[in-house]
C-alpha cells in the first residue's frame, strides 16, 4: 500500500478519491451538463453544472421549461427541423447549439441527446449531455470565416474572369448591314476560368467588313494576355491592309516579337458586299478549322485553304481564297470546341456538324448558331470540356423550295 | 432518379404522395406510411438536395423559389401517371403541394397539410412567429452543423459510392445534405410568402395543427384554414412540429378520418 510521503501515515489516494466521487456528486458536478427531458423537451431533471453554466435556477426549469426554449433563436428552428426529428428517427443526435444564459450571453455548446424507450418501445425520456465548447466553437468560427473569405475571393476571381472574357466576346450581337450575322459562345465547364476563344466583327470601309474567330492555346490569365494582344493587333492591322493573309502575317510577327510561347489559331474573313446584293468572302486561316458553307440546295463544303498556326514560325504558310456567296448561303465559323466535343470516346465530329448545319440552314443565323452549340453542349451532358465559339453569316435569300 | 422516388403499397389503389419538409428526408414518414399501404399506392420522394436525391440536379435558379419544387412534384406525377391523388405535405411541402395543386388541379383529389405556414416572418398584422434576424441565425446554426456531411463521404451521399456501408455509419444521416444546399433551401423556405396562393387552392384540404409548434404556431394554422376555401382544421394534442414522428397514431387517425 502506498504511503503518504510527508508523514508516512496510512493514506490511500484511490480510496480518498472515490469517497469524493459519489454517484450523486458525479451527476451534479460532472464536467458536463446533464439535462433530462420528456420526449417533447420538457425538462424534468438537470445537474448543477448546467445550472452554473447557464445561470438558471432549478425550480425555474423543472416541468416548466422545454430544452429548446433555452436555445438561441436560430437553434430553436434547428431543434424543430433537425434535432427533434432525428431523435425520433435514430434515437440519438449530436449537434452544436448555443444556450442563452440568464445574463443574456450565450454558451456555445456541443450536445448529445439520447432517446430512451420503455419496454413497449415508446419514447419516454431524452438524456442530453452538454459540453462547454466556447473555445472549440470560436476556433470553428475562425475556420468558417476563412472558408467564407475563400469563397468570396473565388467569386471575385470568377467575376474578373467573366469581365475579361466579355471583352473578348462582344456582349452585343454582331451586325453587318444587309447580312444576317449571329454569334454564340459557351465557356468550358462552369465558366470559372477565362477561355482562349475569341471573335470579332468590325467594319474596315464601306461595305467592307471583317469576321474573325480564333482560339488561343490554353486558359487563364496567360492565355488572356495573348487573346487581348491578338484581338487588338488584328483590328489595327486590318486598317492598314485589306488582305487577310497580310493581317495574319502581322499578327504572327507581333506574337513572335512579344516572345510569347503560346500559339493560336485564327480564321480571318473579309466580307464584301455591293448594292446589287452580291457578296464575296475572302478567307485566310492560321491553323484554324476552315469555315463551312451550306448552300440553298443543301450541299456543304469548307471554304478557304488550310494554313499554319500563328506564334511559332517566322514565315507561316498563309493563303487567301475568295468565294462568291449566293442567296441563302450560310457560312459557319467555329472553334474546335464544337467538333472535338466528346462523350466518352465519341467525338461530336465534323460529319455531325455538317449534317446539323444542313438541317438548320433555313433558320436565321441566330438560331443556327444556338442550335448547333446547344447540341454540342448536350452531347457533353451540359458541361463542355472546352470553350465553344461560333459565328454564323447568312446571305439573305428565299428558302429552298422543298 | 432525381427525386429518389419510392413506390410501395397497393399498386391499383389511389395514390398517396408523401412530401417531407425542410431538414430531413422521406424517412420522416416512416411511422405513417405503413398504415396506408393496404388501401393506397404509397409514393414517397426526396426533394432535390435532400436524402438520396441527385445533388448534381440542384440548381440555385430552379430551386430559388418553391415553385421549382412544385414543378418537380408535377414531373413525378406525370412520370408515374398519377391522378386523383392524396398529397400529404409536411412543413414547407404543404406550400409546395398547394403550388402544385394550383398548377395542375385535376391530379389532386385531396391535400393534407401538416404544420403549414405560408409565411414565417411577421408582416404588419400577420404573425408568422419569426423575424428576419431569426432566419439569419438559423443559417448560422446550419453553418455550425453539417449533419453527417463531409467531402470525404460526398460520393456515398450522391449515391454512386461503392461502399454503401459507409452511409449507415453516418450519424444524422436522415438530415444529411450539402450544407450550402441546406442553407439555400432554408432561405427559400423561411423567406417565402405564399399567402396570396392560399385562396387560389380549390382542392379539399385538411390542416393538421400541433399544439406548441414553434415553427407554425396555431394562429398560422387558423390563418391558413381561413384562407383556403374548402379546408378543415384539426387541432392535435401532439406538440412540436413533427407529429408524423412524435405522434404517428394521432396523425394517422386524423388523416383516416378526413379520407
Amino acid at each position: 500500500m502506498p504511503r503518504d510521503r510527508s508523514t508516512g501515515a496510512g493514506f490511500d489516494p484511490p480510496y480518498e478519491a472515490l469517497l469524493e466521487d459519489s454517484v450523486e456528486d458525479l451527476y451534479e458536478r460532472a464536467p458536463c451538463g446533464y439535462v433530462s427531458t420528456l420526449p417533447n423537451g420538457t425538462i424534468i431533471k438537470v445537474n448543477e453544472t448546467f445550472l452554473a453554466w447557464t445561470g438558471h435556477r432549478r425550480d425555474d426549469l423543472l416541468s416548466r421549461v422545454r430544452l429548446q426554449d433555452l436555445l438561441s433563436a436560430g437553434d430553436r428552428m434547428l431543434y424543430e427541423t433537425h434535432i427533434a426529428p432525428l431523435l425520433q428517427m435514430q434515437s440519438q443526435v449530436q449537434v452544436a447549439v448555443d444556450f442563452r444564459r440568464t445574463d443574456g450571453s450565450q454558451l456555445p455548446a456541443l450536445i448529445n441527446c439520447v432517446l430512451k424507450q420503455n419496454d413497449a418501445g415508446e419514447p419516454v425520456l431524452v438524456r442530453t449531455t452538454v459540453f462547454d465548447a466556447t473555445d472549440r466553437r470560436a476556433y470553428e468560427r475562425e475556420l468558417l470565416r476563412a472558408r467564407h473569405a475563400a469563397e468570396a475571393s473565388e467569386a471575385r476571381a470568377r467575376a474578373l474572369a467573366q469581365t475579361l472574357q466579355e471583352s473578348f466576346i462582344p456582349p452585343t450581337p454582331p451586325e453587318i448591314p444587309g447580312l444576317d450575322v449571329a454569334a454564340t459562345y459557351r465557356p468550358a465547364g462552369r465558366g470559372d476560368e477565362v477561355g482562349g476563344d475569341f471573335y470579332d466583327v468590325f467594319e474596315t470601309g464601306p461595305n467592307d467588313w471583317v469576321v474573325v474567330l480564333g482560339d488561343v492555346c490554353g486558359k487563364g490569365v496567360e492565355a488572356a494576355k495573348v487573346t487581348a494582344l491578338a484581338r487588338y493587333t488584328i483590328r489595327t492591322a486590318a486598317m492598314q491592309t485589306r488582305q487577310p493573309s497580310a493581317v495574319l502575317t502581322t499578327l504572327n510577327q507581333a506574337l513572335l516579337n512579344q516572345h510569347i510561347d503560346r500559339f493560336l489559331t485564327v480564321v480571318y474573313a473579309r466580307v464584301q458586299s455591293n448594292s446589287r446584293g452580291e457578296c464575296s468572302v475572302t478567307i485566310a486561316s492560321g491553323g484554324h478549322p476552315l469555315p463551312l458553307r451550306a448552300t440553298r440546295d443543301g450541299s456543304v463544303d469548307t471554304i478557304g485553304r488550310p494554313g499554319t498556326l500563328l506564334g511559332v514560325l517566322d514565315a507561316p504558310d498563309l493563303h487567301d481564297a475568295t468565294v462568291q456567296l449566293a442567296p441563302a448561303d450560310v457560312v459557319f465559323f467555329h472553334t474546335d470546341g464544337v467538333t472535338e466535343a466528346r462523350r466518352e470516346r465519341a467525338f461530336f465530329g465534323d460529319v455531325r456538324t455538317r449534317r446539323l448545319l444542313v438541317s438548320y440552314r433555313t433558320d436565321d443565323a441566330a438560331h443556327i448558331a444556338d442550335r448547333i452549340v446547344d447540341e454540342a453542349v448536350d452531347f457533353q451532358a451540359g458541361l463542355p470540356r472546352d470553350d465553344i465559339a461560333v459565328v454564323v453569316l447568312k446571305i439573305p435569300g428565299p428558302p429552298p423550295s422543298t | 432518379m432525381r427525386n429518389n422516388v419510392m413506390v410501395s403499397g397497393s399498386y391499383d389503389a389511389p395514390a398517396m404522395v408523401f412530401a417531407h419538409g425542410f431538414g430531413c428526408d422521406q424517412h420522416m414518414w416512416r411511422f405513417v406510411t405503413p398504415a396506408f399501404e393496404d388501401t393506397h399506392r404509397i409514393v414517397a420522394f426526396d426533394h432535390v438536395g435532400a436524402g438520396g436525391s441527385d445533388l448534381d440536379a440542384y440548381s440555385r435558379e430552379r430551386y430559388g423559389a418553391l415553385q421549382g419544387y412544385a414543378d418537380d412534384v408535377l414531373q413525378i406525377y406525370r412520370e408515374l401517371e398519377l391522378t386523383n391523388t392524396i398529397f400529404v405535405g409536411h412543413s414547407v411541402s404543404a406550400m409546395i403541394g398547394i403550388l402544385a395543386a394550383i398548377s395542375d388541379p385535376d391530379r389532386f383529389a385531396k391535400l393534407i397539410l401538416v404544420g403549414p405556414s405560408p409565411r414565417y416572418i411577421d408582416d404588419r398584422d400577420y404573425v408568422g412567429g419569426f423575424r428576419q434576424q431569426d432566419i439569419d441565425a438559423l443559417l448560422d446554426s446550419l453553418d455550425s452543423n453539417y449533419f453527417g456531411w463531409s467531402q470525404a463521404i460526398a460520393p456515398v451521399i450522391m449515391g454512386n459510392g461503392d461502399r454503401p456501408e459507409l452511409a449507415s455509419e453516418l450519424s444524422n444521416s436522415f438530415c444529411r445534405t450539402d450544407p450550402e444546399i441546406a442553407k439555400h433551401f432554408a432561405a427559400v423556405t423561411f423567406l417565402s410568402d405564399n399567402r396570396d396562393d392560399l385562396q387560389r387552392l380549390k382542392t379539399p384540404t385538411l390542416i393538421l395543427q400541433c399544439a406548441e409548434d414553434a415553427l407554425a404556431p396555431r394562429s398560422v394554422g387558423e390563418y391558413v384554414h381561413g384562407q383556403i376555401p374548402d379546408s378543415e382544421l384539426v387541432l392535435m394534442t401532439a406538440t412540436g412540429h413533427c407529429p408524423n414522428l412524435s405522434a404517428p397514431a394521432e396523425t394517422i387517425a386524423a388523416i383516416k378520418a378526413f379520407l
